[in-house]
């Protein structure tokens, strides 16, 4: 396997995509929104429980490719504890590390482990796949239900 | 459809897939440090330097715009343009040249047909019939056609096969059906559907059938008068032609009575802002400058495909077909997804529960070109409650080789997954 392979699916992303974290709906969510690939078919759905602008809980459900639930899963197991601005942060952090010639030191404020997902940058056609779980959340923190990759 | 083979009992002269390689310039590359293995056929097909050829030729030499200038470079192009009818009139077996309609792809001629037969014939309270098993380019035109005109789109089921229910499809053929539309070979499932005797019925209450050939007619012979439809439709991109380029074949008693589709130029024959008198067929349905070239193109690939014969293309696919369903069955926790008795070279399949996206891109880095994803047939892959598959499509220039080269890939995606 070449390495552009390796980093793309390392032991991490293969375990999380496995047993991914926090898939789970979440009763008491507060905000909730649903993300859909329509390229490929990956649907999630995100739920968060916020009290006093911070994240208490959060849980996603739905399926797709190892890529999308890996990060999914990495994702949830960041933000739990985050503060609503910090969870926006990430995500924009995260949006640039994959679209920008960034490396994470030079990204500023939190940035929290998915950056093991660093190396689906090398994969154009399967960053949406990465991002799509980010963008849902972001979502539901602004109140919309629905999300697509397109348009 | 026509297996020649079966019918006469004497087997086509086999192909050679080596030789053909030869003429196919881009299947001679390495992709990400592996040699090219190109099975998304059934997406489009690779060109063959004829073709590649033919349109350089008509670029340098040729080109001009037709049917209008007397000068000799537009009767150049005039000719090979309407040369290129002429060829695809014997490639289908049209009676008539007039009956031979450009279009940019399959998706154009079906939308033309919803809109001009959907004009004329369709009204309130009508029915079109399409089957469970359509491209989304043979559902979404006469879902529109259904809106604007207050019919109803009705569909015939299949079975867990992927086969057509002709017991319940008899059954739906009724006064208030105005055209069946069906797909000769399913794009996703690789179905051959028994669309002659399908034809048949309808025309038993004189509804006319509308053959979408998008997946039949690059691989194997076509018949359209054989078949008794009243209308086909195929992309030449999809049979070794450039892209933007398709064919519409009408029934020309049905063709005269529709109206025109788009207006324009070459579509006329002399216009007022009183009044605009239409051309003849098959000019009243083909407005403005069409894609000279890609019809120019579309001919050489029909000369290349004649050349070697529809029935020698089929065969060998089918040979194709039967040694990749076996060795990809010899793979452990391998579902093919499509199982009908009759098949054309398309596997959709499924390893374990590993998602087709991980399967496309861990093959792609070993060189392997396959598709994966929905294949625009939601619809289908709802029905077998999956989001998407992968496919691997066959062509004439693909090899027993290859097929090997993709089971080691899967087995490659396997240990991944480990």
């Amino acid at each position: 396997m070449n390495m552009d392979l390796k980093q793309l699916y390392q032991e991490i992303i293969l375990d999380h995509n496995k047993n991914p974290r926090n898939f789970k709906e979440l009763d008491h969510a507060t905000h909730h929104a649903e993300g859909y690939n329509p390229m490929c078919g990956d649907h999630y759905e995100v739920y968060l429980e916020v009290e006093a602008g911070r994240i208490t809980d959060v849980g996603f459900k739905g399926a797709g490719c190892a890529i999308s639930k890996s990060s999914a899963s990495l994702m949830t197991s960041c933000l739990k504890g985050a503060t609503i601005e910090e969870a926006k942060e990430m995500f924009q952090n995260f949006h640039r590390l994959l679209t920008e010639d960034m490396e994470p030191g030079e990204l500023p404020g939190k940035l929290c482990k998915v950056e093991v997902l660093q190396g689906v940058k090398s994969f154009p056609t399967r960053i949406k796949c990465a991002t799509l779980i980010w963008h849902t959340m972001n979502s539901a923190l602004e109140g919309k239900e629905e999300v697509t990759t397109e348009g | 459809m026509r297996a020649e083979a079966s019918i006469t009992g004497q087997a086509p002269p086999a192909l050679d897939p080596y030789k053909i390689r030869a003429d196919f310039p881009i299947l001679h590359q390495e992709i990400n440090g592996h040699p090219l293995v190109y099975l998304d056929n059934a997406a489009t097909t690779q060109k063959p330097a004829v073709v590649i050829d033919r349109v350089q030729q008509y670029y340098q030499l040729e080109n001009s715009n037709i049917h209008r200038g007397v000068h000799t470079l537009s009767n150049r192009a005039t000719d090979a343009y309407e040369g290129a009818r002429e060829k695809v009139r014997a490639f289908i077996n049209a009676q008539k040249t007039s009956e031979i309609i450009f279009v940019r792809g399959a998706t154009e001629g079906i939308n033309l047909l919803a809109h001009s037969f959907g004009e004329q014939y369709v009204k309130k309270g009508d029915e079109i019939l399409i089957s469970a098993m359509e491209h989304h380019s043979n559902i979404v035109p006469w879902q529109l056609l259904c809106e604007r005109s207050g019919s109803r789109l009705r569909v015939i089921p299949m079975t867990l096969l992927g086969e057509l229910d002709l017991e319940k499809y008899k059954r739906m053929l009724t006064s208030r059906t105005k055209l069946v539309a069906l797909a000769h070979v399913s794009n996703a499932l690789g179905t051959v559907n028994p669309v002659k005797e399908m034809i048949d019925l309808a025309h038993k209450k004189n509804i006319p059938v509308l053959l979408d050939g998008a997946q039949a007619a690059p691989h194997g012979p076509i018949d359209v008068q054989a078949l008794g439809c009243d209308f086909y439709t195929f992309s030449g991109h999809k049979m070794y032609a450039p892209t933007g380029v398709g064919v519409l074949y009408g029934r020309r008693d049905l063709l005269v009575t529709l109206p025109p589709y788009q207006g324009g130029g070459d579509m006329i024959r002399s216009v007022t802002f009183g009044k605009t008198i239409y051309n003849d067929l098959p000019y009243k349905l083909e407005a403005g400058t069409p894609n000279i070239v890609g019809v120019i193109g579309l001919g050489a690939a029909i000369d290349y495909l004649e050349g070697i014969g529809m029935s020698p293309i089929a065969a060998h696919e089918q040979s194709l077909l039967e040694y990749a369903n076996k060795k990809l069955l010899e793979l452990e926790g391998l579902t093919i997804i499509g199982r009908a008795a009759k098949k054309a070279a398309v596997i959709s399949f499924l390893l374990k529960d590993i998602h087709p996206h991980d399967v496309g891109t861990i093959l792609d880095q070993q060189g392997i070109a396959l598709r994966t994803g929905h294949h625009c047939a939601q619809p289908v892959m709802d029905f077998f409650k999956i989001p998407s598959t992968s496919r691997a499509s066959f062509a004439l220039y693909n090899t027993k080789e290859e097929i090997d080269n993709l089971i080691a890939g899967l087995k490659k995606i396997d240990e991944v997954f480990k």
